[in-house]
Order: structure tokens, then C-alpha cells, then sequence
């Protein structure tokens, strides 16, 4: 853990902790809320969004790829009632039909576009870069207290640190509002908060932690992060505010140890070259919700309706 | 009670003449008060156009048919639900300056009782108008919680994963939640569909004590059979007002027969109505 780790892999573990820890805080509001779905779409729909708003700025920044993204989730909305209605198809398939859809296009104008400069290609937008992520000035743990090494650490790292603290702040400041309201929005309404601003604020939330972690870790991560780690907490605890700690922790472990295994698993096994880094934290992610569902305290508790708790 | 009786008789003429009040009328201490309330899901009006008032002191119900807008009258006035139009007066100020003074119990369905969360957590919920979304939740707080609970009959149930209860359990913690708010005015959305006989005596025991201290109940009921029972105000519902006053004026086989049409067979309804000419 010399020089080396520092140069190579601290970066890429933090941006994948920090990518991961912000997609599973809202991801938790999302799963109560019976919308785990919509982080799934988010993490579609803002790929064409990100790609046209390179394409007009030319530049790979945060502004305009908030304001793409937001753009397409408009775009998507408005297709997807205009499909319900002219189609009169169910509204889950018209989603079903739009998320795909845009994340196709997406896909197909970056590959047909030059993007050749920065780190933005079909590859990227699905897998991350989180590999190349690294953070070459660093000489070992002590460049962390050299304002010159501290200057070259990527981008990506700083933008997904502000907004991983600006997701846990609005976490901590609006608890009771989200807690409340995703109990019981009637309820919340009628001790005057404003359920349906919770709500839109916890998409728009979710959005923007997708869009951060997009860049470095790609869409596998997003999907797999806003679902996997806390559902595995649910199974663990009764309790939300421990159901949250879980989650954090489960997302950790999973990029750390989905990184490890990505660059070393292949050569324990004999095995020549590393394997994704985003696909392997994904996959560990889907492995402790595997282990969760078959060990965890309170797994018999999830899937139980109203009905049956007598 | 004396000043409550002739305004409220004078409320139900009113009906019956069918002339529209306005918030003139609107009496500056009666605990709700409905203007001109409409309520539209598509281009069917749920509730249309109702003019209600709920008396100081008194156990209040609104009953009708499936589908005649009870509950929607209820989440409407709550601000729930929006509404078309209509205005809302809790102790005569608008609703949005009243919140303070109200409590409020969904029906025990409209929730998802596999939510992480203990009983205590869910009373505790009722203090939010106390602490603020920031604020400190006091150990002096924590026990009036503790003492709502026990006012239902749950004290022993604080640290229970809210799913691991009976219907009627989880009927009883939103009641304690409704009294950890400390309102004047009580609203209940069906309080006793699915719940034991005895979890049934228990809330009524409470919403009984609580209008003993002077707080106003207004319940969203069903069974027409412990209406006579249970409240002494009904304000009778199918879309729109047919009736309201005392329970001995208003539960007539004509108002009865108007709220719940073929419904309701003869024999049933001569069991429930007053006699015709008592009230």
C-alpha cells in the first residue's frame, strides 16, 4: 500500500465509494417509495441528455450535462404521455418504450459523433473510466498534503465529492420530510408539508447524483447502486435510519471490493488482463443483495404486504 | 353546548330551504366549515359543491354509499387532495393558518405497513408540528409520545416493527399519533374498517374522552348500524349534501332512502331511522 496504491488505485476506489454511496442515498427513498424503477430510467434517459449537451457545448463539464440531462428527462416525459395517450398503452410500457429508446439514440449519436477528445464513447458512457482515473502526481500517502499533487487530482473526483456531500446534507436536512412523506404523503400533506415537492426534489436529487457518477462510473454503476445496496439494507434492519447506514456501507463494499476484484481477481485466477471495474462493483453489489436475501435478519419481513401482516 | 344548538338548527333550515350559504355564514368558532367544496377526479364531479359545518363539542360523522365522496370530502378538506374550488375554515381562520389545530388519521390501507419503522417512530411522527423539521425531539416530547401510546392501549408495543402488528394494533398507533398532535379537531377516515371488536371500543372510548375535553371529532364512518352510538352530528353524502344536524334530526328514512337510494332495503332502514316526526 506504497506509492503505487496511491497513484493507481486510491482515486478509482474513492470516485467509486463516492459515486456509490450517492446513488444508494436517494436509492433508498426510491425503493420505499415503490419507484426504484425510476432510477433505472434516470440512468437511461440522461445518456442521450449528456451526449447533445457535449455535442452543443463541446466541453465534458457539469453544468451543461445537468442541464442536458434535465432537458431529456422533459423530452422523456412528454414522449411518454404522448405515447400513453395516442398509443392508449398502459403507462408502464410507454416508460418501457422511451427509457430504451433514448438510451439507444444516446448511444448511437455518440458513436457517430467525435468525441474522440475526451473521455466520453459508447465504452465510457456504459463501463465509466474509473480505471483511468488515477492520479499520476501523487509520489505516496504524503501528497495528500501537497497543495501541488492536491491540484492534479481528477476532475471527476472533485465534482463527485461535492455532489456526494450535497446529497447527504439535503439527506440530513429534509429527514423528517422524506420520512414522513414517504410513509404517509396524506399525512405529511396534511401537517402542511409539501409532499409532492419531496418527492420531485428526491427525483431531481437521484438525477443529479446519476449525472455525477455517469461521467466516472457509467450506467452500470448508476442502475446497480440506486437498487442493490439498499435493497440488501432493507433486509438487514427495521429501522430507516439504520436501513441508511447499511446502505452506505454496503455501497462501499461493494466498490471497494468490486475494484480489487477487478484489477487482481483475474490474476489470482490466472488470468491476464483486469476486468471492468464498473461491471465487477455491480456485480459484488448484486452478490451482497444476493447474500442479504438468503441471510439477512429480516428478510421475511420484505415483499410481505399489508394483507398478510396480521 | 347551549350556543351550539340553535346554530346549528339554523344551518339545518337552511338546507332544507337549499339556499347556497356563503362564508358569511361561516360561524367564527365551529371547528370546519366546508364552503362551496368540489372535488373532480376526471370530468365527474367526486364532490360537488358542499357546504358543511362540523360543531365545537361534538362527535361528528360523515356517511354515504361506496363511491358517494366521503373520503374525498375529507382529504379535499385536508388539502389532500386538491380541490376545484371551495374554501376550507378550521376555528374560522383558512385552513392553511390553522394546521396547528388539526389531527389527522388516513385509513389504515392507504399506507405501506412493511415501511422501516417502529411504532414509536410512527407516534413520534405526530410532533412534527412540535419540533420542526430541524429541531430537537425532547426527552419531555419522547414521553408524551410514550403517553399516547398508552392512551390506546399500546404502551408495551413501542419497539415493534410496525408490520408485525394486527390490523387493529396499527389502527391504535395512528390514533396515538393523531393524539401525539395535541389538536383541537380531530379528522378520522374510517377508523374502524378491519379492526377488532375490542380495538372498535377502544377508539371510540378515546375519541369519547377527547370530546369530554372540549375537542371536536369528525369521523368518515360506514356502518350505519352504531352511527345512533357512537356520534351525535351527521352530516349525511352522495356527491352532495343531502342532510346534516343532529344524528335525532338528520337519520331519517327520507334522508336515508336519499343518500343511499335502492341501497338500503325498507326493513333495514326502518331499523336505523329515527321515527318519522321524532326529531
Amino acid at each position: 500500500m506504497g506509492a503505487e496504491f496511491v497513484q493507481f488505485s486510491l482515486t478509482p476506489i474513492l470516485i467509486g465509494v463516492l459515486s456509490a454511496i450517492a446513488c444508494a442515498l436517494p436509492g433508498n427513498f426510491l425503493i420505499l417509495r415503490r419507484q426504484a424503477l425510476i432510477g433505472d430510467a434516470i440512468s437511461h434517459v440522461v445518456l442521450p441528455g449528456i451526449v447533445v449537451a457535449f455535442l452543443v457545448s463541446g466541453v465534458v463539464a457539469a453544468i451543461p450535462m445537468l442541464l442536458g440531462a434535465a432537458g431529456a428527462a422533459i423530452v422523456a416525459v412528454v414522449l411518454i404521455e404522448t405515447i400513453k395517450r395516442l398509443g392508449k398503452i398502459e403507462p408502464g410500457a410507454s416508460m418501457g418504450v422511451v427509457f430504451t429508446t433514448m438510451f439507444a439514440a444516446g448511444v448511437v449519436i455518440l458513436e457517430k459523433s467525435d468525441t474522440s477528445r475526451v473521455h466520453l464513447d459508447v465504452e465510457h458512457a456504459l463501463m465509466g473510466n474509473l480505471e483511468t482515473l488515477i492520479w499520476l502526481r501523487a509520489e505516496g500517502w504524503h501528497s495528500l498534503f501537497d497543495p501541488a499533487a492536491l491540484a492534479s487530482l481528477p476532475d471527476e473526483l472533485i465534482r463527485i465529492a461535492v455532489v456526494c456531500v450535497i446529497v447527504v446534507v439535503l439527506t440530513l436536512v429534509f429527514w423528517r420530510w422524506l420520512k414522513i412523506a414517504t410513509f404517509d404523503e396524506g399525512f405529511a400533506q396534511a401537517l402542511g408539508i409539501p409532499s409532492a415537492g419531496v418527492g420531485f426534489g428526491l427525483v431531481v436529487t437521484a438525477a443529479v447524483a446519476a449525472v455525477a457518477a455517469f461521467e466516472a462510473v457509467g450506467s452500470i454503476i448508476v442502475i446497480a447502486m440506486f437498487i442493490c445496496p439498499p435493497a440488501a439494507a432493507r433486509l438487514m434492519t427495521n429501522r430507516l435510519e439504520l436501513q441508511i447506514w447499511w446502505s452506505a456501507a454496503f455501497a462501499t463494499i461493494s466498490a471497494v471490493l468490486g475494484y480489487v476484484f477487478a484489477g487482481y481477481g483475474p490474476l489470482w485466477f490466472g488470468g491476464q488482463n483486469a476486468v471492468s471495474a464498473a461491471g465487477m462493483i455491480a456485480a459484488v453489489s448484486g452478490g451482497i443483495l444476493g447474500l442479504a436475501c438468503l441471510y439477512g435478519p429480516h428478510r421475511s419481513r420484505v415483499g410481505v404486504g399489508r394483507e398478510e401482516a396480521t | 353546548m347551549e350556543t351550539q344548538a340553535p346554530r346549528s338548527r339554523r344551518l339545518t333550515i337552511a338546507a332544507e330551504d337549499g339556499r347556497v350559504s356563503g362564508p358569511e355564514d361561516v360561524p367564527s368558532d365551529a371547528p370546519l366549515a366546508l364552503r362551496g367544496l368540489t372535488v373532480s377526479y376526471s370530468e365527474k364531479p367526486a364532490v360537488f359543491s358542499v357546504d358543511a359545518t362540523f360543531p365545537a363539542n361534538s362527535m361528528s360523522t360523515i356517511i354515504g354509499p361506496n363511491g358517494a365522496g366521503k373520503s374525498t370530502l375529507l382529504k379535499a378538506a385536508l388539502g389532500v387532495i386538491p380541490r376545484l374550488s371551495g374554501e376550507v375554515f378550521v376555528f374560522g381562520s383558512p385552513i392553511e393558518n390553522a394546521r396547528n389545530r388539526i389531527a389527522y388519521v388516513p385509513q389504515r390501507a392507504s399506507v405501506d405497513w412493511d415501511f422501516p419503522a417502529t411504532v414509536m417512530d410512527v407516534v413520534q411522527m405526530g410532533l412534527y408540528r412540535k419540533v420542526g423539521l430541524l429541531g430537537r425531539l425532547s426527552g419531555q416530547l419522547t414521553t408524551r409520545a410514550q403517553d399516547c401510546l398508552d392512551r390506546v392501549g399500546m404502551a408495551d408495543f413501542s419497539h415493534r416493527q410496525i408490520g408485525q402488528l394486527s390490523g387493529g394494533q396499527q389502527q391504535r398507533v395512528f390514533l396515538a399519533r393523531a393524539l401525539a398532535q395535541d389538536a383541537d379537531l380531530y379528522l378520522l377516515d374510517e377508523p374502524f374498517a378491519g379492526v377488532d371488536a375490542a380495538t372498535e371500543r377502544a377508539i371510540i372510548d378515546v375519541l369519547k374522552l377527547l370530546k369530554s375535553g372540549g375537542k371536536a371529532v369528525v369521523a368518515v364512518h360506514h356502518d350505519l348500524s352504531t352511527v345512533r352510538e357512537y356520534f351525535d352530528h351527521v352530516f349525511m353524502i352522495n356527491v352532495r349534501r343531502i342532510a346534516e344536524g343532529t344524528v335525532n334530526t338528520c337519520l331519517t328514512t327520507k334522508n336515508l332512502q336519499a343518500t343511499y337510494g335502492g341501497r338500503l332495503a325498507a326493513a333495514h332502514l326502518a331499523q336505523l331511522a329515527v321515527v318519522e316526526g321524532a326529531g
